[in-house]
């Protein structure tokens, strides 16, 4: 800024202060009134994250009794589905059973869910390649299938097969007592 | 310099015109001194807590709060916000109030309406079903909600504090309309219903009969239950519900104010300095 | 003084823009090289920190229009949310709400030191008619804004200002109900009303770059009404008065900041924190402030035909004052009973918005019974109105031609420079009518 003054206005120019203040000066307004509109920047940027009563809605408390042996109920929670399974002995035998089979994204089943609550699966339903929601019965593993672009997953949730990169996510949850769960 | 005083008296005097126009025939608010006035205040958390008991306890009766639910009462500068519980909905004081209070929802499997305790992330519920029930049961007149009150009342805290507590027997000559009550802070006009001499008192009838009375909610901090005590509890609850980021707006608002006043000043001096050799 | 071109395109990226896109020679023309009067005052700083209004507008009702329900169950609702869940929603609503009022009291500041300064004269009065286009429709902007919430002012003004359509003859019912789009103000009307808030701060944008065009073209009036003569008389645009005028903005935001954050409903009426009701209306219906000059001239009519004729009369005169004014000299500073009158009509305007406030029977002086007059006691604010309002038009239809003609006005000096250099003691109203002496 301060070369411009100079150079803008060249007859008043000469004078016999010391440049480095002058410089100073300028700078310091200059970087002061960029700070001030960051600072108005960043509510406007801010507004559009999650509101107060969106992120309310964010953990849901869930009654398992209310699903049966080999049953799943699909909630609503974070706007997208939530996959509640019963599993079977069956199903949660096939899915030790390949833990030990070549994986695309490696995870026991022992994992994927709570401790001691193997006949409890929790699964954010959206397919991880481009978020279609999976359907349970289909595909080549006896989990669920995705019929947007066809990716496979087994009783546990895990990709065997088709273009998604991982496993069906699980979200943060726990158990409150042996049949209530809060899920986020 | 003299010009723009003219210009900001200007500005003085065109808003005098707005608050001048609700000055009817009631008597001016009495005003308090809250801890929530003036560029530093703040709500004070004790006395919330107890203006919500009196809500909870005197006023929900009648009156809704739609747009309040049970985690603002946790959220930060709430009257239940606790530092440990930075999520609202596992405040375990929200909780146990929410969990007092039932709110209906769709049985997923039935269809049939059902009742279960309320979350924190549930509203208040409403009293009434829907508008004609809430008249029907108030002598034809409709509670307001009270979610946005303070602001929707001129004079604010200081107006639902001396509504509140300022209930007093009819003067001699007045007939109260049976149903209606007479209170001289109330906006209205009574002079159709005095049969006295000069000049009709001050102040309107409400549907509302007087509600408080002297240990008729018991606080729990053990502050003495006066009418005075409730009405200003309620006042100062209401104001922070009807303006629950007061205190967020006022601590950003003082920084705004010092940091605008540093540009200010060093755009001052640059002007002085860009401009010292011009003749102007 | 357009036309001519000093910027030099110092690199190979900017030559090869400047011949197929000179947007940068554009840029450094008309905000840094662009020669600016050196005598303006503070009072020419309003347009830069009109533009700062603008964007702050623009930039806060873009983010409202992602949380705001333009329908009648969810409207006040929405802004409540806004207000409450919304990060950051009670700055970015605040700054809106309240940024309108401080777009007026820029707007009104810019119009009077036109006003005084004689910048509509020739060759101005063009920049002056789009400036007057730009004013419209801000008014219109502001008044469907406030329609937005949907509380029980935004409501029944809504209702009082559609209605007004309704006194002409003929085809008044027929434009209320276009207007409507049902038989009253309704969802329909709200809908219409956010599409087009959300479009007309666009077109302001538009008008405003004619209206910096314009100026470009005629360059900046000045306190001396004097053209500018040579180079001397000048200093560049930057960075002279792009200082100059951010310091008069940091001072606008400090009045802008303290509303927002200590009194963000003083400028608005508790009435519009009561959701809609088209079956109870408010006791007192009161526009906002900056339209209360205008409201006081409609009730000063008994005639509803006449007194909207009137209200819009008033703003359409501004359109026609380049011709009205007879002078040959710009500047009120070398007219000194023309200014008198000036400041006379200043206080009209002040007296009209303070009776647009108030009821038509309220007393001016409290307590004091004097006589009938036609139909409203004389110590009325009607009446009170109606002196303000005769004035209003004089002032334009009578005073400016008449005086242009008869006064005698004060030498003015040969160029810009001169007062400057002669350091204004010659100049029998330079002392005291020379702003920069203040700034």
């Amino acid at each position: 800024m301060a070369d411009s003054v100079t150079g803008a206005n060249p007859e008043h120019g000469a004078d016999g202060d010391d440049p480095s203040r002058r410089d100073f000066i300028h700078i310091a307004a200059g970087v002061a009134a960029l700070g001030a509109a960051a600072t108005v920047a960043w509510p406007v940027v801010d507004q559009m994250n999650p509101a107060g009563d969106t992120l309310a809605l964010a953990s849901v408390e869930f009654d398992l009794t209310k699903v049966q042996l080999g049953q799943s109920v699909t909630i609503k929670w974070r706007g997208k589905p939530l996959f509640i399974r019963h599993r079977t002995g069956a199903e949660i035998a096939a899915a030790i059973k390949d833990d030990k089979a070549v994986l695309r994204d490696p995870a026991t089943d022992e994992v994927r869910h709570k401790p001691g609550k193997a006949e409890w699966l929790v699964l954010i339903g959206t397919c991880t390649h481009l978020g279609c929601v999976p359907t349970f019965g289909g595909g080549d593993y006896g989990g669920w299938f995705c019929p947007c672009h066809g990716s496979h997953y087994d009783t546990s949730g895990r990709i065997r097969k088709g273009p998604a990169p991982t496993n069906l996510e699980v979200p943060e949850y726990a158990f409150l007592s042996d049949t209530v769960v809060k899920v986020g | 310099m003299l010009r723009k005083c003219l210009a900001i008296a200007a500005l003085g005097l065109a808003l005098a015109g707005g608050p001048a126009l609700a000055a009817g025939s009631q008597k001016e608010p009495r005003t308090v001194e809250w801890s929530f006035n003036g560029p530093f205040g703040k709500f004070d958390r004790a006395q919330l807590q107890r203006g919500f008991k009196v809500y909870r306890e005197v006023c929900a009766a009648c009156h809704s709060m739609d747009l309040m639910s049970f985690r603002n009462l946790g959220q930060k500068g709430g009257p239940f916000y606790d530092p440990k519980y930075p999520n609202p909905n596992d405040n375990p004081d929200v909780k146990t109030i929410a969990k007092d209070f039932e709110t209906s929802e769709i049985d997923q499997e039935t269809g049939d309406i059902v009742k279960r305790p309320a979350t924190p992330a549930d509203r208040f519920p409403n009293p009434y079903p829907n508008e004609a029930a809430a008249r029907a049961g108030n002598g034809g007149a409709l509670p307001p909600d009270f979610s946005t009150l303070s602001k929707a009342r001129m004079g604010g805290a200081d107006y639902i504090y001396s509504l509140l507590s300022g209930y007093s027997t009819p003067p001699a000559g007045l007939e109260v309309p049976s149903g209606q009550y007479y209170n001289p802070y109330m906006l209205g006009d009574v002079s159709a219903f005095w049969k006295g001499k000069g000049h009709a008192p001050p102040g309107g009838f409400i549907a509302m009969p007087p509600q408080l009375a002297a240990d008729k909610v018991t606080f729990d901090d053990d502050t003495k239950s006066t009418i005075d005590q409730q009405a200003r509890d309620v006042a100062a609850f209401l104001t922070w519900a009807s303006e629950p980021k007061m205190e967020e707006r006022k601590a950003f608002g003082v920084g705004a104010m010092i940091y605008l006043l540093i540009l200010a000043g060093l755009l001052y001096m640059s002007y002085k300095r860009i401009w010292r050799n011009v003749a102007h | 003084m357009s036309g001519h071109s000093n910027y030099i395109p110092k690199t190979g990226f900017e030559r090869w823009l400047d011949a197929r896109l000179p947007i940068a020679r554009l840029a450094y023309d008309s905000l840094v090289d662009f020669p600016t009067p050196k005598n303006l005052n503070y009072w020419y700083t309003f347009g830069g920190i009109l533009a700062l209004c603008l964007g702050i507008q623009l930039v806060t009702g873009i983010v409202l229009a992602m949380h705001y329900v333009p329908h009648v169950d969810h409207a006040f609702a929405s802004i409540e949310r806004i207000m409450r869940d919304v990060n950051y929603g009670w700055l970015i609503r605040y700054m809106h709400s309240n940024g309108a009022s401080m777009f007026f009291i820029a707007v009104y500041a810019h119009m009077f030191r036109g006003l005084y300064y004689g910048s509509y004269k020739a060759p101005r009065e063009l920049l002056w008619i789009l400036g007057c286009v730009i004013y419209l429709l801000m008014m219109a902007t502001a008044f469907m804004g406030y329609v937005l919430p949907w509380g029980q002012m935004s409501f029944h003004g809504a209702v009082v200002i559609t209605n007004l359509f309704g006194a002409l003859p003929l085809i008044g019912q027929s434009i209320t109900t276009w207007l409507w789009g049902g038989f009253a103000v309704d969802n329909a009307t709200l809908n219409r009303f956010f599409s087009l808030h959300y479009l007309m701060p666009f077109m302001i944008a538009g008008v405003v770059i004619l209206h910096v065009w314009a100026l470009h073209v005629t360059g900046n009036n000045n306190p001396t009404g004097v053209h500018v003569q040579s180079k001397a008389d000048t200093v560049p645009f930057h960075p002279y008065y792009t200082v100059k005028d951010g310091f008069a903005i940091a001072l606008f935001m400090l009045m802008f900041a303290a509303f927002v954050f200590f009194s963000p409903n003083a400028l608005g009426h508790p009435d519009n924190y009561i959701p809609a009701n088209p079956l109870v209306t408010p006791a007192h219906i009161v526009p906002e402030w900056y339209f209360l000059p205008f409201y006081a001239i409609l009730r000063a009519v008994p005639d509803k035909l006449m007194g909207v004729l009137l209200m819009f009369g008033a703003i359409a005169v501004l359109f026609i004052l380049p011709w009205l004014d007879t002078s040959r000299v710009r500047s009120l500073r070398y007219r000194p009973t023309t200014r008198m009158y000036f400041f006379i009509f200043v206080v009209a305007c002040l007296v009209l918005g303070f009776c647009g406030g108030r009821l038509p029977d309220d007393y001016v002086i409290p307590g004091l019974k004097s006589f009938q007059l036609l139909d409203a006691d004389l110590n009325s604010m009607v009446w009170l109105s109606r002196f303000a309002t005769a004035y209003y038009f004089a002032y334009f239809l009578i005073i400016l031609p008449v005086m242009g003609l008869t006064e005698n006005p004060l030498s003015q000096p040969k160029s810009i420079s001169e007062p400057v250099l002669s350091h204004s003691a010659a100049l029998p109203v330079g002392a005291a009518a020379s702003p920069e002496k203040r700034g």
